[in-house]
């Protein structure tokens, strides 16, 4: 991914930090320039979301796409957070059948990837196990 | 609403190592156009659904092509895009094009070449169905989302991982009398569960394969069909619908509500209703998209689909058979001709041309999903 492309949305990606819109209250992630609730009567604001919330479902990804460079296989999942919207993201610091569904989980910082050897590296959230 | 089939063409599905991009689509084209007893003159446009030529064949401005190959340069050609829905889409753009009086006679293609590159590009390649920033990016496949669909179904449901089987089992029993299908071999539900994991829990033999291949329809306007043809098939209803690009933000994990509202659409533009539906191809990419697709079109109820196809409710002699052609699992998936893929198989079935794939029917269905679920159409065919 270009190197802008990827820093618009760095704030994100490091912080969780969601839009909620002041006329309906609806809070979304990743962040959006449009509440598709109100449209244009809504005015969206930055929020910044909690870390925590619960395995919606999740899978054992065992072929990774082009690019990805590891390719031990790895557990990705959706996440409900606690302040409302669901996110897609990869499971750490477990075992691959560590987890279930309504496990409770908190955003850790980690490496995502890197734009071969000599590129860019790529830092974001991923999840790990509450105990 | 009526518009007139008056002639389907498909190439053999599979790895054609030995035929370019443009020499499938003129394949499956020259046979529909022959199929419809017309003439080169008659077509008056041309539509065509491809995902990603650009990606797996670096080549855009693929109207432009399709046009020139085929010898059709002065006619206008369009191309369209909705990731694997892309062949439906072509479809319900030229049935809009006869509907609205623009043209009479149109011929609607779906062709892609999935195999001149790599599997891990062509892995990457259709994970751009998905959100690139949000799914991609962090991790995701596309196995990957169907997986996770599956797992909440099973969580939610009770559907187990035999059932799943079944569907791919089924499909691949009718796959063998279809000619044109990539795959000619029944398979077991073992097989399946012992097959190589992909993304869990599904495995190698839940997932469709990489496809080339190419298929054509020609319509027509009901009043010029009568110069070529006593009895047409009609499609009698198109429906289209889109939700969210990511799987993430849906409401429901296990409800493609885009399905849902593509077929109330077209169930009304046919005024008809899901029981009228005697045979249906439905876009099972994964043996759970199936599942998905029997309950969101309403031949089942929500949670019952994979108990139903394992009552054999949806087998070739079952209430309502779904997929004789092999569907996208065992008759190959190259993605923008699965949309029109389907067609072929329920105008051959609505003819009475399927032969080992026989059913009596009078009322069909097409079911083509784009991504996890962001795009779907539906189309309803009637003698």
């Amino acid at each position: 991914m270009s190197i802008p492309r990827f820093w618009r949305h760095n704030k994100s990606r490091y912080n969780l930090i969601g839009t909620r819109c002041v006329k309906c209250d609806e809070t979304y992630f990743p962040p959006r320039k449009l509440c598709p609730k109100c449209r244009r009567k809504g005015e969206l604001e930055d929020v910044n979301l909690k870390r925590t919330g619960e395995i919606v479902t999740f899978t054992v990804i065992r072929n990774p796409s082009e690019g990805w460079g590891n390719t031990d296989p790895y557990i990705m999942a959706i996440v409900k957070l606690d302040d409302g919207p669901s996110l897609t993201t990869q499971i750490v610091d477990c075992e691959l059948d560590g987890i279930e569904i309504g496990q409770r989980v908190t955003k850790v910082f980690r490496k995502i990837q890197e734009d071969g050897d000599s590129g860019l590296i790529h830092y974001g959230f991923k999840f790990k196990p509450l105990d | 609403m009526k518009v007139a089939v008056l002639g389907i063409g498909i190439t053999k599905f599979g790895e054609q190592w030995e035929s370019s991009f443009s020499n499938i689509f003129v394949e499956a084209g020259s046979k529909a156009i022959q199929d419809a007893n017309i003439d080169g003159k008659d077509i008056e446009a041309i539509y065509v659904g491809t995902m990603s030529a650009g990606r797996f064949i670096d080549q855009e401005h693929i109207n432009a092509l399709i046009a020139d190959q085929a010898g059709l340069n002065s006619i206008p050609s369009t191309r369209v895009e909705a990731a694997c829905a892309s062949g439906g889409l072509a479809l319900r753009q030229s049935i809009m094009a006869i509907e609205s009086g623009m043209h009479d006679v149109v011929v609607t293609g779906g062709v892609e070449k999935m195999t001149d590159t790599t599997m891990s590009k062509t892995t990457r390649t259709l994970v751009t169905a998905a959100d690139q920033e949000w799914e991609a990016f962090l991790g995701m496949t596309f196995p990957g989302l169907y997986a996770m669909i599956a797992r909440r179904h099973m969580h939610e449901f009770g559907t187990t991982r035999e059932q799943l089987a079944m569907v791919s089992v089924k499909n691949h029993r009718n796959a063998k009398n279809n000619p044109f299908a990539q795959f000619n071999m029944e398979i077991t539900v073992d097989d399946v569960l012992n097959s190589p994991k992909v993304a869990d829990p599904l495995t190698l033999l839940d997932c469709s394969p990489i496809t080339d291949g190419s298929a054509c329809i020609v319509l027509a306007s009901e009043e010029k069909a009568k110069e070529f043809t006593d009895s047409p098939i009609y499609v009698t209803g198109s429906g289209q619908a889109s939700s969210t690009l990511s799987l993430h933000d849906r409401e429901q994990i296990t409800v493609i509500d885009s399905t849902c509202n593509a077929s109330k659409e077209a169930y009304r533009r046919a005024n008809i209703t899901a029981s009228d539906v005697q045979i249906a191809d439905v876009h099972d990419a994964f043996t759970i998209g199936e599942i998905l697709a029997i309950e969101g079109l309403g031949f089942v109820k929500k949670g019952e689909g994979g108990k139903a196809t394992e009552d054999g409710v949806t087998d070739k002699g079952g209430r309502i058979p779904v997929n004789t052609s092999g569907g996208l699992k065992a008759k190959g998936h190259p993605v923008g001709a699965t949309g029109i893929a389907q067609a072929v198989e329920i105008v051959s079935q609505l003819r009475g041309d399927a032969g080992k794939r026989q059913v009596n029917a009078d009322i069909g269905l097409t079911h083509n999903v784009g991504g996890s679920g962001g795009t779907s159409i539906v189309h309803i065919f009637e003698k």
